[in-house]
């Protein structure tokens, strides 16, 4: 079962590329639904106690198995990336994409390695994992990119290629001192009595950078707003929506169970560094002049608060920021596929020449204010729950962390509805008087996305009772006795 | 206080709330094929029936009795779990019937006021909303799901005041409504998370509870931070110093939505709250004082502002922050019940001065500005007379309804402190002279306006008129639910909440010595007298001596100038808050991310570029390339080494 779920992807993305440009969206749409539906069966099973686990031997030296497990926390991971993928794939539908069969071959080629991300279970499997899925986003973004693509995407390239490389060295060094001398997960969380914390300072570094560029923590973000706009809205959607969540994923996975020594010591700065990015990104967005950058800064400022709640090291703190990783997720899928449906409408982002359009797409209208909605963490919608509880963990870590992290839910107020108001509202300018309404796909999309917003809003006990056992495991871990 | 089991009750609750989602949306849904009136109509009458299952509440449910309903886990972590339930008490029962019974009239004037509007039907969802939303704030069980209507409303109020939405000045006004609102919801928010830490629970019978056990151990500090900080949000919702300006930009919204949201409901939940939080209050006396202060000083800032303001619903506006401000000030002192007794009798009164103000502005074909109005009295009878009413009831004549509930606050507070009843009383003075200088300058003298809009002046239709009498009515009698104490009558209204404000009051143990009756009269002579005196003032200078206010441009002395501009209180924030942020945000921290962050990036990067340079001439692949091949090779060997074996 488990393999079957890392599979289907790589499966339907061979069979996109197989059939060709004309049916290529609409395959790679039924695969990824139909691995949707796998994993909802998953869920099911795993609440139902199934054990999801597979491990087989790979390399003898150096030890590299190929082991996977799916815990509550993996499930949680998993529903976010299959959930949004085939939404990314048809928000491509009624778009003219040249060369449609490797577009969509390469999100499904995508879906492989994330998922792989989350199921491994073995330290190298899942840098593997972690590299690959960089390859595909890569190439969409080089290929069906905007005009500055190739220096932009180069850029991101290098950068995050460069902090993977120091988690490398972070897990040679683990198996250096591993005296059982394998990459498992299982052994790597024993280590943490073994390596000396002097060690596990230096570590910490290794791994935080890897994942704080990915993330991306203030102030690792500076490639971020370049290439959310550059790219293709498809490849801003899996970066933006599942491929950062990898690395907060990774902090809770691997990095505060194998180092508690480093993060006991760094912890802290490393929470403070998000705090006073949430507040510095936030302040960025509100004069930003372009949608897709005031989303990337609105972006950096969420996570921010995410990874701050992890860094907590408290049960609401990362329950908090897995309800957030999904709801952040689902959400900025929706603000990107609105700027996607501004920019096709009137071939621009820029905010200055738009306004008005909710007179000419009232359906449009109340879709992107139901998702600017649930951005700004109003009651009842996803944004919310994931809000209140990290501000709350961030809270029992430190009152004047939260004081300071909670005026996100200022900020974001002012960035976001200035956004809203400077695009939507207002009279129609040259570019927004005709204004085609949303489109069936658009339609679906952003409905679907509403009505997640709101189920998770009102009932995320969904969520916080599947991850619930397996972060009391990884805090038992985490924390220092 | 009792917990009643009773199903009847809890289906009267439930259908609530649910009548105005239904017509939230049948009118949402449908919103392209019902055309005017009947979607006024549905959301009319889905109001309506809220209001009566919450008159059969009134009489069914025993004042000294509550009744709770869990609906299900809402958030759950650790020990920690926070539900979706709802409680009802007199308190609650109080606001449902002034939410409802008051929002269907609005609702009602709404369905004529909105006649030909492209939006009529988006009006009416958007009003079903908040009506919804409004009702969640007084129903819930816990201090989290009042956030849900707190912020429900907030977001109602922003949709509503920005409802014409094509004028970018009303859209600014709704943004800074909300915004200025969030400001107030960060202090709530960090409230809920201290009751949350310290007393591990939000319901509210636990926090009552909890709250005396946690202070008679560890002192008073935390429940001084809870009681401030709770009221930082309630400055936000009701419009209290410093956080007030947004109110009075609310009125760009529709007439009827001032009425109902920024007069009627939405800005006295503060007061709510605090009333919901008396036993908090009462073991933190600096909190208390805070509100005091800032409610009187709210009450007096606000009625010197409405004494220079000549759009009529600006002077409404400006009135309203300064009742407020004494509902708070009440509060302060300690009389919580009082307090809410003006927020009903208030309700009434400023509901029914809006809506004659939108009969008004409606007649003029949208004038709002008083100095081209005048004469009007002849033609707009109704109008004229229900605004009468209502500007005696909020001047405190007797028997209008005003007179009872802002009696009993002065009262109180020559009891507790000379200078608060100075001060307040002052306040009163000031409130009756703008209130008739808005009612002569409105209806008497000669008409001011042009021709054009003069031929067209015609006296609302029945839809309007009607709500304007109901109100009117109540105006007028609302008052004697709650008979001075002091002259031996019995206080309907405050014995009916005493079962929710007593453990509040036992805490402050204020025993008024109940002064003489000799002294009450008194003490209603002095207050009577003195607004008497301000309407002849009033009549002096508009009727006798026909003044006008200045016009535009017109040089103006200093305090008076100060005043007509609000005491440059936007201005200030512009200068000290507003600016900045925009200066960081366009200039230092892109210059920052620009020249300093991403400069050290792509600083190593061209470290790197030089040394690759040298081994360049080894590869000419690029990298995205080699890791690629070296990701499928791996799996290709793993994949081998599946089959092989």
């Amino acid at each position: 079962m488990i393999l079957l779920l890392l599979f289907i992807p790589l499966i339907a993305a061979a069979a996109v590329w197989l059939v060709g440009n004309k049916l290529a969206s609409r395959i790679a749409l039924i695969g990824s639904v139909f691995q949707l539906i796998l994993t909802f069966v998953v869920y099911l099973q795993y609440k139902n106690n199934e054990v999801f686990y597979f491990f087989q031997e790979w390399i003898a030296t150096p030890k590299i198995s190929f082991h996977l497990a799916a815990d509550g926390l993996s499930i949680a991971m998993l529903l976010l990336t299959n959930f949004l993928v085939p939404l990314i794939i048809l928000s491509g539908f009624n778009r003219e994409i040249n060369n449609a069969r490797s577009y969509f071959a390469l999100i499904l080629g995508m879906q492989f390695a994330l998922v792989g991300v989350f199921l491994a279970m073995d330290g190298l499997l899942y840098y593997i994992f972690w590299e690959l899925a960089l390859i595909p986003v890569y190439f969409i973004a080089l290929i069906w990119g905007g005009a500055d693509r190739v220096k932009v995407t180069l850029k991101f390239f290098i950068y995050t290629l460069a902090g993977s490389l120091f988690m490398l060295l972070g897990f040679i060094a683990l198996y250096w001192y591993n005296p059982g001398q394998s990459f498992d997960i299982r052994e790597l969380y024993r280590l943490s009595e073994v390596v000396s914390p002097e060690v596990q300072s230096w570590l910490f570094w290794a791994f935080f950078i890897a994942f704080a560029i990915k993330i991306p923590i203030v102030p690792f973000h500076t490639w971020q707003a370049d290439t959310y706009q550059q790219a293709p809205t498809q490849a801003t959607m899996l970066l933006s929506g599942i491929m950062l969540k990898m690395a907060t994923y990774s902090l809770m996975r691997w990095l505060l169970p194998i180092l508690p020594e480093g993060v006991a010591q760094w912890g802290p700065f490393a929470l403070g560094l998000c705090v006073f990015g949430i507040v510095y990104a936030s302040i960025i967005a509100i004069m930003q002049k372009d949608l897709k950058r005031l989303f990337a800064y609105s972006s950096v400022a969420h996570v921010g608060l995410i990874s701050a709640g992890i860094f907590t090291l408290t049960t609401v703190g990362l329950q908090g920021s897995v309800v957030q990783m999904l709801a952040h997720g689902v959400n900025v899928v929706g603000l990107f596929l609105c700027a996607d449906i501004i920019l096709n409408r009137t071939k621009t982002n820029d905010i200055a020449s738009l306004g008005g359009i909710r007179s000419v797409a009232p359906k449009f209208n109340t879709l992107f204010l139901i998702v600017v909605l649930a951005s700004i963490a109003l009651p009842l919608t996803n944004g919310f729950i994931g809000e209140f509880m990290l501000l709350f963990g961030i809270y029992t870590y430190n009152i004047w962390a939260a004081v300071f992290a909670g005026l996100t839910i200022i900020l974001g107020a002012v960035y976001m509805l200035r956004m809203f108001q400077n695009t939507m509202l207002g009279e129609t300018k040259a570019s927004t008087k005709v204004f085609e309404d949303l489109k069936w796909n658009e339609w679906a999309v952003l409905g679907i996305i509403a009505v997640v917003i709101f189920v998770m809003g009102l009932y995320p006990k969904i969520i916080l009772d599947l991850t619930a056992p397996s972060i009391d495991a990884i805090l038992n871990q985490a924390i220092i006795k | 206080m009792t917990l009643i089991d009773n199903s009847s009750f809890i289906v009267a609750a439930l259908a609530i709330l649910v009548f105005p989602i239904i017509g939230f949306t049948i009118n949402g849904l449908l919103a392209k094929s019902i055309k005017e009136p009947t979607s006024g109509w549905i959301a009319t009458l889905s109001v309506g029936f809220s209001f009566l299952a919450a008159v059969y509440l009134f009489f069914g449910l025993p004042a000294d009795s509550y009744f709770t309903v869990d609906l299900f886990q809402w958030i759950a972590f650790g020990e920690t779990t926070i539900s979706f339930g709802l409680m009802v008490d007199a308190l609650t029962v109080t606001m449902l019937l002034v939410i409802t019974g008051i929002g269907m009239l609005i609702h009602m004037y709404s369905i004529s006021y909105m006649h030909g509007d492209e939006g009529f039907t988006r009006f009416f969802t958007y009003l079903n909303m908040f009506v919804f939303f409004m009702l969640v704030l007084v129903m819930g069980s816990n201090y989290l799901i009042m956030f849900i209507g707190w912020e429900g409303v907030g977001l109602c109020s922003y949709l509503l005041i920005g409802f014409w939405f094509k004028k970018s000045a009303y859209n600014d006004a709704a943004k800074k409504a909300f915004v200025m609102n969030r400001v107030g919801d960060l202090g709530y928010l960090l409230a809920i998370f201290l009751m949350l830490f310290y007393f591990g629970t939000l319901d509210y019978s636990g926090v009552m509870v909890a709250a005396q056990e946690y202070t008679a151990i560890n002192g008073n500090t935390i429940v001084t931070a809870v009681a401030i900080l709770l009221f930082v949000g309630a400055m936000g919702k009701s419009a209290q110093l410093p956080l007030s300006t947004w109110l009075p930009d609310a009125m760009a919204g529709p007439t009827p939505v001032s009425a109902l949201i920024h007069a009627a409901t939405m800005v006295t939940a503060g007061i709510y709250m605090v009333v919901r939080s008396n036993v908090i209050y009462a073991l933190a006396p600096v909190a208390m004082d805070l509100v005091l202060v800032a409610g009187v000083l709210t009450c007096v800032y606000g009625a010197v502002i409405g004494l220079m303001q000549n759009d009529i619903k600006k002077v409404l506006a400006y009135s309203t922050v300064s009742q407020l401000g004494l509902m708070f000030a009440a509060l302060g002192l300690g009389a919580f019940s009082s307090g809410m007794f003006h927020v009903v009798t208030h309700a009434f009164f400023k509901a029914l001065l809006f809506l004659g103000a939108g009969s008004v502005i409606h007649a003029l074909s949208n004038e709002q500005d008083m100095r081209f109005m005048g004469g009007l009295s002849k033609s707009l009878k109704t109008t004229y007379t229900t605004v009468l009413i209502g500007s005696l009831a909020i001047a405190g004549i007797f028997p209008f309804a005003g007179f009872f509930s802002k009696d009993e606050i002065l009262a109180f507070a020559f009891e507790e402190n000379l200078a608060v009843w100075i001060i307040l009383s002052a306040s009163a003075v000031l409130t009756a002279f703008y209130m008739f200088r808005l009612i002569y300058l409105t209806f008497s003298g000669e008409y001011r306006g042009d021709e054009e809009t003069k031929k067209k002046i015609h006296e609302s239709p029945a839809l309007m008129t009607i709500p304007l009498w109901v109100l009117a009515g109540f105006s007028i009698v609302i008052g004697f639910i709650g008979m001075p104490e002091g002259l031996g009558f019995t206080h309907a209204f405050k014995n009916y909440l005493a079962a929710v404000t007593n453990p509040g009051t036992e805490i402050l143990n204020l025993d008024p010595h109940a002064h003489s009756v000799a002294l009450e009269l008194i003490l209603i002579g002095l207050a009577m007298g003195l607004a008497v005196a301000a309407i002849l003032y009033a009549r002096k200078k508009y009727v006798t001596d026909k003044q006008l206010p200045h016009k535009e441009g017109e040089k103006l002395p200093a305090f008076q100038h100060a005043v007509y501009n609000k005491f440059y209180l936007d201005e200030l924030y512009d200068n000290t808050i507003v600016k900045p942020i925009r200066f960081f945000s366009d200039k230092a921290f892109v210059w920052f991310d620009k020249n300093v962050l991403d400069i050290m990036v792509s600083g190593s990067a061209q470290l790197t570029k030089a040394g690759g340079n040298s081994l360049r001439l080894l590869q000419n692949g690029n990298t995205g390339f080699y890791l690629f091949l070296m990701v499928s090779g791996t799996i290709l060997l793993f994949i081998i080494r599946l089959l092989v074996k």
